[in-house]
C-alpha cells in the first residue's frame, strides 16, 4: 500500500465519521448491565465510574443489600447490591463482578452511590418514543425503580429510574 | 479614579467590627478616673470607621460617627465630664453604627428606630454643652448648613474631556459610576464632535455628556469624583434649586474655555441616554461582596513558621528522591531516616496548618463584658466579670459555634446564679456579685468555665420541678450529676419568675445539643450557696480527631481518644453476670456494663468470651460502659469525612476515615452506641444500664 492510498483512509472533518464514536446522536445514552440473565440500562450521564468489586468496609446493622462503604478518590461512597435488592440471581462475588458508581445531582447537592452487578454490557442508544411503560403487574422489582422497558433486538431492556436509585437505601428503612 | 473602590468593602467591614469591639470594650473600663489612653482608643476606633465609611460612601455611617465623634472630643479635651449617662449613650451608639454597618454589609437599607433615638439622644447631649463647644461645632454647623441648601438640589455637570483622556487610563463610566452612588444620575452623551469614520482615531475620545444629577451631595462631593480627571477636562458644575428660579452657581475648574458647550437636545437620534439607577452599582458591588467565605488574620510568625516547615519538606523530599534514583539494599538505612524525617515533617506541617484556624477565644469572649454590663443593669444586680485564659486558641468554626451556647449560659449565671446585693450582704458575701470566664487546654481539649459565686443550685426544686414535670419518679434517688443533668431536659427552668432574660426553659438542651453536635460536653458542678460552675469541654477542632484504632473481627473501628477512659484486660473474678446472663465489669468501686462491638453491630468476632476480653472504658454523658473489643491497634489522628453526604446517618457512628492503607473505618460514636444498645438490647443490655444507674445512686 502506497503512501497516497493510506492518505486516503485518514478521516477528514465532516466527511467520515469515527465509527463507535458517534456521540452526536438523536436520542438519550444508556449504560446496559446484567443482573443474573437479564438487561438493565441506567442514564449514562450519571454513570461516574466503573470499578471492579472489591470488598467495602460494612456499616453496622445496615440492610443485607448495603455491602458497606468504599473510599473512592477520598469520597466515602456506599456500595449497594442491586441483585440482593431486587432479589435477582444469587450474588455471587467474582472477578468479573463490577461496581456502577453513579452521581446524582438533585437540588445543586450530589450523592454518590455505587451498585454492584453481574457485568456491564455496552452502551445503548434510545430514543424517548423507544421508551415503552413497563406492566404494572409482575417481577420482584418494585415499581418505582422501573422508568420503562427498551427494545434492543429480540432483547427487552428494563430501563431503571434515577430518581429511586438516588433514595435506594431510604426506601427499604420505610419499608 | 479608576480604582474599584468595592474591593476594599469587605476588609472596611472587618476593621470597623473590630473598631467597634475595641470601642465597646474601652467604653465600658470609662470612667472618671480613667487615664486619657482609654478615651484615646475610642475616639481613634471612630475616627477610623468615620474615615472608612466616608471613603467608601457611607453617608450616614459618618453623619453618625461624626457626632459620636464630637461627644468623645470633648471628653478628651476636658471640656466634659465622663457622666455614666452619657458612657451609656455612646454604648447604645456603639450599637447603632453596628447595626448600620450591618445593613452595608447585607446591603439593605437600614431604619431602626433606635439609630433615630440615639441620634436625638447625641445631638441633645451635644446640644446641652453648645456653648463650650461651639467652637468645635462650628465646622460640623457649617457643613449642616451646606448639606441644607444642597439637600434635594439638582446638579447639572457638564463634562468635556480632552480626546486624550482615555489614553491616560481613565474611564469615564467609572466616573458615572461613582456618580450615580451619589444620587440619582441622568447621563446624556453628546456625539457632535464625532468626526466623518474616515477621519476618527480609535484611541481618541470624541464625546462630551451632560449629566443631571439629583442628590443631597455637595459640590466637594461632586468635584472629588473628577479629582483624576480634572487636568484633563473641562468640568462646568452647575446647581440648579428644585424650583429653578435661583441663579446657579456657575464653578468651572478651568476657565480655558468659559462659553459652556451648547446643549443640543432636539437631536434626539444623536443622543444617548443612560439611565444609572442609583442602586445598580451598589447592587453590583453587594454581589461581589455577597459570597462570604469569611476571613481569618493570620499572625506573620504562623506563616513564617509554615514557609520554615514548607521548606524542610522540600529539602526531605529531594534527599528521597534522590536516594530512590539509586537505590539499593545498602541505603535502607539512610531510607528509614528519611521516611522518618517526612513523617516528622508532615507532622509539624499537619499542626501548623491547623494553628492557622486557630484563634484566641478572646474572639469569642470579648462581647461579655458588655453583656455583663447590661444584664447588671437590666436585673440591678451588681456583679463584675473576670476574664482568664483569653489567649487559650480554639478552631474558627468551633469558636463561631460556641457564642452563642456561651452567651446562654453567662445569662444563666446572671439570672439565676448571682442574688441580689441585698440577699449577698445577708450571706456574707461581698455585694458585688462575680462570673468568672475561664479558658484553658487539657489534654487534646479545651475546656470553658462560666463560675459563678451566687446562689448554688438547689438540688430540692430541680427535683420537685421535674417530678412535678413527670421527668422523673419521684421515688427515684438520683446523684447530684444525674439532677443537673436535668436542668438540660427541654422544657425545663427553675426561675420563680420568667424575665426577659432566661427563665423560659428554652435553650438549656440547646445549648447542650450544641455544644454536642460540637464533639464535647458539659458538666456542672455547684455548692449551695457558694456558686455553680458550668464547664465546656470542647474538642480543638473539629475535622481531625485523635482516635485509638481496634479490631473487631474483621473490621477496624476508631474510638474516639476523648471517650476512653482507661482499657484493660477483663480479670475473669470481676466480671459479674447478673439478672439474665448480663455482664458487669467491676472497675474499682463502679459496675461497668460490658458491651460486646460484635453484637451490636452483628459481627462476627474472633473474641466473644469476656473472660480474659480486652475491654476499653468509656464514657458519655455521665455513663460508662466496657466496649469488648478482639484487639487494640494504633492510636493515630484521622480525618473525619461524613457517612451522610452520600449515605445516611447510622447508629453509633459518627462518621468515617481513610486509613493509611486507603480503606475506609467507621469512627464510634460512643453515646450513640449506648442509645443503640438501649434501643436493640431491651430484654439485655438496657437492663443492665439501668441497673447501674440505679447502684451508682
Amino acid at each position: 500500500m502506497n503512501i497516497q492510498e493510506m492518505a486516503k483512509d485518514i478521516p477528514v472533518e465532516g466527511e467520515h465519521s469515527l465509527e463507535g464514536i458517534d456521540f452526536i446522536t438523536n436520542g438519550e445514552q444508556y449504560l446496559t448491565f446484567v443482573l443474573d440473565q437479564e438487561q438493565y440500562a441506567v442514564d449514562i450521564l450519571c454513570v461516574e465510574e466503573i470499578r471492579s468489586w472489591e470488598q467495602p468496609t460494612k456499616i453496622p446493622n445496615a440492610p443485607r443489600y448495603v455491602k458497606g462503604v468504599i473510599n473512592m478518590r477520598g469520597i466515602i461512597v456506599p456500595i449497594i447490591d442491586l441483585r440482593l435488592k431486587f432479589t435477582i440471581g444469587q450474588p455471587q462475588y467474582l472477578e468479573t463482578t463490577v461496581v456502577i458508581v453513579l452521581t446524582f445531582e438533585h437540588d445543586h447537592k450530589s450523592r454518590t452511590i455505587g451498585f454492584v452487578v453481574d457485568a456491564v454490557s455496552d452502551v445503548l442508544n434510545a430514543d424517548e418514543g423507544d421508551i415503552k411503560k413497563a406492566p404494572s403487574f409482575g417481577g420482584s422489582m418494585p415499581q418505582e425503580y422501573v422508568e420503562g422497558l427498551i427494545n434492543v433486538g429480540d432483547n427487552v431492556v428494563t430501563l431503571l429510574s434515577v430518581q429511586a436509585l438516588q433514595t435506594i437505601e431510604q426506601h427499604q428503612l420505610h419499608a | 479614579m479608576s480604582i474599584d473602590l468595592s474591593q476594599f468593602i469587605p476588609s472596611f467591614l472587618e476593621e470597623s467590627f473590630e473598631g467597634l469591639e475595641l470601642m465597646e470594650s474601652s467604653l465600658l473600663d470609662l470612667n472618671q478616673d480613667s487615664d486619657s489612653e482609654t478615651i484615646n482608643s475610642v475616639f481613634r476606633a471612630a475616627h477610623s470607621i468615620k474615615g472608612g465609611a466616608g471613603t467608601f460612601g457611607f453617608n450616614d455611617v459618618t453623619e453618625f460617627t461624626h457626632h459620636v465623634e464630637t461627644l468623645l472630643d470633648e471628653m478628651r479635651d476636658g471640656r466634659r465630664t465622663i457622666e455614666p449617662d452619657d458612657v451609656e449613650i455612646l454604648l447604645d451608639s456603639v450599637d447603632c453604627m453596628r447595626l448600620m454597618i450591618e445593613a452595608v454589609r447585607d446591603d439593605v437599607t437600614c431604619e431602626d428606630e433606635k439609630i433615630a433615638k440615639t441620634s436625638i439622644l447625641l445631638q441633645k447631649t451635644l446640644g446641652s454643652h453648645d456653648d463650650d463647644a461651639s467652637t468645635d461645632e462650628q465646622p460640623q454647623n457649617t457643613a449642616k448648613n451646606n448639606e441644607a441648601t444642597t439637600s434635594n438640589s439638582c446638579w447639572q455637570i457638564t463634562f468635556i474631556p480632552q480626546h486624550h483622556l482615555v489614553q491616560t487610563g481613565n474611564d469615564p463610566l467609572l466616573l458615572f459610576n461613582a456618580l450615580a452612588d451619589l444620587g440619582q444620575l441622568s447621563v446624556v452623551a453628546k456625539v457632535d464632535g464625532l468626526p466623518a469614520l474616515t477621519d476618527m482615531d480609535a484611541e481618541e475620545l470624541y464625546l462630551t455628556w451632560q449629566l443631571e444629577l439629583k442628590s443631597g451631595c455637595s459640590e466637594d462631593d461632586i468635584k472629588e469624583v473628577f479629582e483624576w480627571v480634572e487636568d484633563e477636562c473641562e468640568l462646568i458644575i452647575e446647581q440648579q434649586m428644585q424650583e429653578l428660579d435661583d441663579s446657579p452657581v456657575i464653578e468651572s475648574e478651568e476657565v480655558a474655555n468659559p462659553s459652556p458647550i451648547d446643549i443640543n437636545p432636539s437631536l434626539p437620534e444623536k443622543s444617548l441616554e443612560v439611565e444609572l439607577a442609583a442602586s445598580k452599582p451598589s447592587e453590583k458591588t453587594a454581589s461581589k461582596a455577597k459570597p462570604d467565605v469569611g476571613s481569618i488574620r493570620v499572625g506573620v510568625d504562623k506563616v513564617d513558621s509554615l514557609i520554615n516547615l514548607v521548606g524542610e519538606l522540600v529539602i526531605t523530599q529531594s534527599m528521597l528522591s534522590e536516594l530512590g534514583n539509586d537505590f539499593d539494599m545498602s541505603k535502607t538505612e539512610r531510607l528509614v531516616s528519611g521516611l522518618e524525617q517526612l513523617l516528622q515533617n508532615t507532622k509539624e506541617l499537619q499542626e501548623s496548618v491547623m494553628r492557622i484556624r486557630m484563634l484566641p477565644i478572646s474572639f469569642a469572649f470579648n462581647r461579655f463584658p458588655r453583656l455583663v454590663h447590661d444584664l447588671s443593669k437590666k436585673t440591678g444586680k451588681e456583679m463584675e466579670l473576670i476574664i482568664k485564659g483569653e489567649q487559650t486558641e480554639l478552631d474558627k468554626t468551633v469558636m463561631e459555634q460556641i457564642g452563642d451556647p456561651l452567651v446562654h449560659l453567662v445569662r444563666n449565671a446572671a439570672d439565676h446564679g448571682i442574688e441580689s446585693a441585698e440577699v449577698r450582704i445577708a450571706a456574707g458575701k461581698p455585694a458585688k456579685g462575680t462570673i468568672t470566664l475561664d479558658a484553658y487546654h487539657q489534654g487534646g481539649n479545651i475546656v470553658i468555665e462560666i463560675c459563678d459565686d451566687g446562689a448554688g443550685i438547689n438540688r430540692d426544686i430541680i427535683l420537685a420541678k421535674a417530678t412535678e414535670k413527670g421527668l422523673v419518679d419521684a421515688k427515684a434517688v438520683l446523684t447530684d450529676s444525674q439532677v443537673y443533668d436535668l436542668l438540660f431536659e427541654a422544657g425545663f427552668s427553675t426561675a420563680a419568675e420568667i424575665t426577659d432574660i432566661s427563665g423560659r426553659g428554652v435553650g438549656m438542651d440547646v445549648v447542650k445539643r450544641n455544644i454536642q453536635s460540637l464533639g464535647g460536653r458539659i458538666q456542672v458542678e455547684s455548692v449551695q450557696g457558694k456558686g455553680s460552675t458550668f464547664k465546656v469541654n470542647l474538642p480543638l477542632t473539629l475535622a481531625i480527631l485523635d482516635g485509638q484504632l481496634v479490631k473487631v473481627g474483621t473490621e477496624t473501628y476508631i474510638i474516639p481518644l476523648i471517650a476512653i477512659v482507661e482499657s484493660l484486660q477483663a480479670k475473669s473474678d470481676l466480671i459479674n453476670r447478673v439478672s439474665g446472663d448480663m455482664v458487669l465489669y467491676r472497675l474499682r468501686e463502679d459496675n461497668v456494663p460490658v458491651l460486646p462491638i460484635y453484637q451490636l453491630f452483628d459481627l462476627t468476632a474472633e473474641c466473644k468470651e469476656v473472660d480474659n476480653a480486652l475491654l476499653v472504658v468509656v464514657e458519655a454523658d455521665g455513663q460508662k460502659v466496657g466496649l469488648m473489643v478482639d484487639d487494640l491497634l494504633a492510636q493515630q489522628q484521622v480525618v473525619i469525612k461524613s457517612l451522610a453526604d452520600n449515605y445516611q446517618q447510622v447508629d453509633g457512628i459518627s462518621g468515617a476515615t481513610i486509613l493509611g492503607d486507603g480503606s475506609v473505618a467507621m469512627i464510634l460514636d460512643i453515646p450513640g452506641m449506648i442509645a443503640l444498645a438501649m434501643k436493640i438490647g431491651k430484654e439485655n443490655t438496657a437492663s443492665i444500664i439501668q441497673e447501674s444507674v440505679g447502684e451508682n445512686a
